[in-house]
């Protein structure tokens, strides 16, 4: 199966604040502008946690939507996310066999990387 | 020669004493608002995760979490971890620098799930420290349900 892998999707101003409560990481860098500034930041930043269930997201859409379809997702964080910036996950197929396909994951922000190299392990989950 | 000493000053030291180090067992309870509230935070749009009619329609015993719901009940574990001044990590320069999970059984409301961290690997490489977190969740029933590679690097100054 040649699967098609992409998302965009655009945090809003308050996602760090409300992915900061979701995920109980509540480092200043993420929701206070000013803490950001101080420590040589633009504004505050997306969790690279968040960044990467978005390309956790676009994995499991891909697979038809079954959260049991990802097997294993692998990241490496680059630069910086920012709210109000549209994320763009893209995908391509690397391997696949019977039941599993390997892919080669990327996320962007305004033409810049901010997660490469992901690879993920999709699997049918009915297989 | 002169190179060589300028880039040994900027290296991060780095004390790989902790490797192997673990960590005491954490539990946490899995909600279904919880997972609604990471759910929405996420963008997730699958009616299952929201759901438990829909979720069990489509073969779960409860609400599932979505993957990346592993960040939440494994943050308990893994975090205590970081912490450790035996680690001795400098939280200024430290950055996320990677992240690995491997699924196994499904995680759903009202499961208990227990997570185990330990230390995989310290080492430093092009003048960084690079500091590898291991997590292992099970479920109430022992069956694995994520293994987490957690990789922090801590960049010269």
């Amino acid at each position: 199966m040649a699967l098609k892998v992409g998302l965009e999707v655009t945090p809003d101003k308050y996602l760090p604040h409300r992915y900061a409560g979701a995920s109980g990481d509540f480092n200043p860098i993420h929701i206070d502008q000013e803490f950001a500034r101080q420590v040589g930041l633009p504004s505050n930043i997306l969790h690279g946690l968040y960044s990467m269930a978005q390309v956790a997201r676009a994995c499991t859409q891909a697979a038809g939507g079954d959260p049991r379809s990802l097997r294993r997702l692998s990241v490496q964080f680059r630069g910086m996310g920012f709210p109000e910036q549209e994320i763009t996950v893209s995908g391509k197929e690397r391997e696949s066999s019977d039941d599993t396909v390997i892919l080669d994951l990327e996320a962007k922000q305004g033409g810049k990387k901010i997660i490469k190299n992901g690879e993920a392990e999709l699997r049918d989950p009915k297989g | 020669m002169r190179g060589a000493a300028e880039v040994t000053s900027r290296a991060v030291p780095v004390d790989a004493a902790a490797k192997g180090k673990t960590y005491p067992p954490h539990e946490y309870e899995v909600g279904k608002e919880k997972i609604r509230e990471y759910a929405l935070a996420v963008g997730e749009e699958n009616p299952i995760h929201f759901d438990r009619e829909q979720a069990r329609a489509a073969g779960f015993r409860d609400i599932p979490a979505p993957p990346m719901f592993a960040v939440v009940y494994s943050a308990g574990a893994v975090g205590p971890a970081v912490l450790d001044p035996e680690v001795g990590i400098n939280f200024a320069m430290m950055v996320h620098g990677g992240q690995e999970f491997a699924w196994g059984e499904p995680v759903c409301a009202g499961d208990t799930i227990t997570t185990e961290a330990s230390i995989k690997d310290i080492y430093e490489r092009g003048g960084m420290g690079f500091y590898i977190f291991e997590s292992v969740s099970r479920n109430q029933d022992g069956e694995e349900v994520v293994r987490g590679t957690w990789t922090n690097i801590v960049r010269g100054s």
